[in-house]
């Protein structure tokens, strides 16, 4: 007892917490260093890819020909020509991907979230939404070329390519407006009930207004991806160095397809047309992205 | 926005709903309609609830349609096969009066292709995610996060120019180095084409991690983000270093979603076409079932062959790999989301 109390007078010699052992410190040094080196394993490829692509790419792009002529007539030792006549195919492709697969899939979205709830239905589409963003791009195109070209008989055709990238770009819309529509407070939707306002007038001007910018912002990503999607054109389009604006008939060029192409010329003119193609299409899908982030700072409504 | 669309409700804010209480104060211009029955469906209701209804179906009978056309357009070429679907490494598409295909070779090199990336790409994903996470600065989190979502901005021709271009003459000796030293163990003997001079396995799985590395890094960044900090701050508070805490709190929490995130992954390789068909070197040789192995993987044969897609016999036959592939993907990934869904609940 005695000594207790003088125990408690004395200042304490021991330190409040004990030294980390030497061994799991090491452990933990180890383990900061290798989660740190492994964020830097995925920066390399990264900078090394663009590196590659500006490196070689950039001295065709900035021709004076590039964004205005095609490569119409070019012999293979050539240099110029312009990638115009893939730039309007990958355009006009993704664009009509992007008319068909938006309002499909936010309709799709507004099912799953304002109707379908926790119904069988609902799980079930939920799942084969998965199972579509999972669906390899060349399976798509085999379908693609199994139903629009051998059953119905339809040449083989941009708009083929087209109808392919909607099955792409689909479950990226479908996500996106589900996310989107999940963050909607409800509060907006019973005000409106409370108004007398029907549940579709609710969605088309209330629920769906109030998303709008995320959605978009989905939209563009996906129209990114789906610009560089290479292996159904292979299946179900040719490849030509001519303009052609019509979706419906004759080979049609874009870019991937240009750049899968020009790399069998084993020139190099046809180097530097590939590289050029290829510098091209990640501008284009950089921009995109970078279009879409406007959208989504720009157009953001506040949401408490 | 919501202003705007509150004077365009105007009208209907004197519409008597199911809601509206009878004796709030009335709009002057109130329309003098009949009073509807409050259990009333509007016309527009109904449509709009069976348009919604029915693009649900669609997705569905999308998914059930691409099975059925590949089954129908594959099994005239699968009965007309002169040799074994599944074990035959013959593959002869082109003359529809003598198909010969087989899968085998097309399965092995696909397999191990999309093995070698994961093997790869799950650990540099995992450390990814925990950096991103547990670690880097909050302020840089972000911005690093964007830069490893850039990667799967990248489109897969472009991964297969650089993986064929520039990435193979760079990494051969390494290959070489393996096949020399380590040689011994069968995956790393010589392959059907000579180590260091072609394009394999070995480096077409290098690019798939590359691939599918933000996929995988995507899933388990968010799932190890959700991580109740009341856990983390309890295994702080007993003492325990940054990685302790990893170890016992944040792993056992995001365990399945690493996992599920790692399926997806490979059901992305095992289906990824032109970056492998630039990349990996055709041969007819036989493999020898090493890493240095060439030759095609499903997707890539089918790519390859497009260009002799001009009777329904042949391609039939590349429709049969193409429902082989659909097959297991969806296998793939159905597996990856059922883990992924349990990720957070089961801590045994």
């Amino acid at each position: 007892m005695r000594t207790d109390t003088a125990d408690v007078e004395r200042p304490a010699t021991a330190p409040t917490f004990q030294h980390i052992g030497i061994g799991r410190r090491l452990k933990n040094h180890t383990a900061t260093g290798l989660f740190t080196v492994s964020f830097l394993v995925a920066v390399v490829p990264l900078l090394w890819v663009l590196y590659t692509l500006l490196s070689r790419g950039l001295v065709p792009m900035l021709s004076a020909d590039w964004w205005s002529h095609s490569f119409y007539g070019l012999l293979p030792n050539d240099f110029g020509g312009g990638i115009y006549h893939a730039l309007v195919g990958t355009i006009e492709q993704s664009f009509v991907a992007a008319v068909i697969s938006v309002p499909l899939g936010v309709t799709v979205g507004v099912f799953l979230i304002e109707y379908g709830k926790d119904s069988r239905l609902a799980s079930t589409a939920t799942f084969m939404v998965d199972i579509l963003s999972g669906l390899p791009s060349i399976v798509a195109g085999l379908f693609v070329y199994a139903l629009w070209i051998t059953t119905f008989g339809f040449p083989k055709s941009g708009f083929a390519v087209a109808l392919s990238l909607v099955l792409l770009m689909l479950p990226l819309v479908v996500r996106t407006t589900e996310t989107m529509l999940r963050i909607v407070p409800d509060d907006l939707r019973e005000a409106s009930y409370a108004l007398g306002v029907p549940k579709w007038k609710t969605i088309l001007k209330v629920v769906l207004p109030t998303s709008l910018s995320g959605i978009l912002t989905g939209v563009m990503l996906g129209l990114a991806r789906i610009m560089g999607e290479t292996a159904p054109l292979l299946i179900l389009v040719g490849y030509a160095r001519s303009i052609n604006f019509n979706l419906f008939s004759g080979p049609m060029a874009s870019l991937p397809l240009t750049i899968y192409t020009e790399r069998k010329t084993p020139t190099e003119a046809g180097d530097a047309r590939m590289w050029g193609a290829a510098l091209t299409l990640v501008l284009v899908i950089m921009l995109i992205n970078l279009l879409a982030t406007l959208i989504s700072r720009l157009f953001a409504v506040k949401t408490k | 926005m919501t202003d705007s669309t509150k004077s365009e409700r105007h009208p209907a804010d004197a519409e008597p709903g199911a809601a509206a209480a009878p004796s709030g104060p009335q709009d002057p211009k109130t329309p003098a309609e009949p009073r509807s029955d409050s259990k009333v469906v509007r016309i527009g209701d109904r449509v709009f609830h069976s348009v919604a209804t029915g693009s649900g179906v669609f997705v569905i009978a999308l998914i059930a349609a691409i099975g059925l056309f590949l089954l129908i357009r594959a099994i005239p070429s699968l009965q007309a096969n002169e040799v074994s679907f599944l074990f035959s490494r013959e593959w002869q598409a082109g003359d529809p009066d003598n198909l010969r295909f087989g899968i085998i070779d097309l399965a092995w090199i696909t397999v191990a292709s999309s093995l070698v990336a994961l093997v790869l790409a799950m650990p540099t994903a995992f450390g990814i995610s925990l950096f991103l996470t547990q670690y880097a600065p909050r302020s840089l989190a972000r911005p690093f996060a964007y830069v490893v979502d850039l990667l799967a901005a990248v489109p897969s021709v472009i991964y297969g120019l650089w993986g064929f271009l520039v990435l193979t003459p760079v990494i051969s000796p390494v290959a070489v180095w393996l096949n020399t030293n380590l040689g011994w163990i069968p995956l790393f003997a010589d392959g059907n084409i000579p180590v260091g001079t072609g394009s394999n396995v070995f480096v077409a799985g290098i690019v798939l991690a590359v691939m599918i590395l933000p996929i995988i890094t995507g899933v388990t960044r968010e799932v190890f983000e959700r991580t109740p900090t009341v856990q983390i701050e309890g295994a702080l508070a007993l003492g325990a270093t940054k990685w302790e805490v990893v170890r016992t709190t944040v792993w056992p929490f995001g365990r399945n979603g690493f996992i599920g995130g790692s399926m997806l992954g490979l059901g992305r390789a095992l289906g990824e076409t032109v970056a492998l068909t630039v990349i990996l070197s055709a041969t007819q040789e036989a493999p020898s079932y090493s890493i240095f192995d060439a030759g095609a993987t499903f997707a890539s044969k089918i790519a390859l062959g497009s260009a002799e897609f001009n009777n329904n016999m042949t391609v039939g036959a590349y429709i049969s790999a193409g429902l082989v592939l659909f097959v297991t993907t969806f296998a793939v990934n159905a597996l990856a989301r059922w883990i992924e869904g349990r990720s957070g609940k089961g801590k045994e």
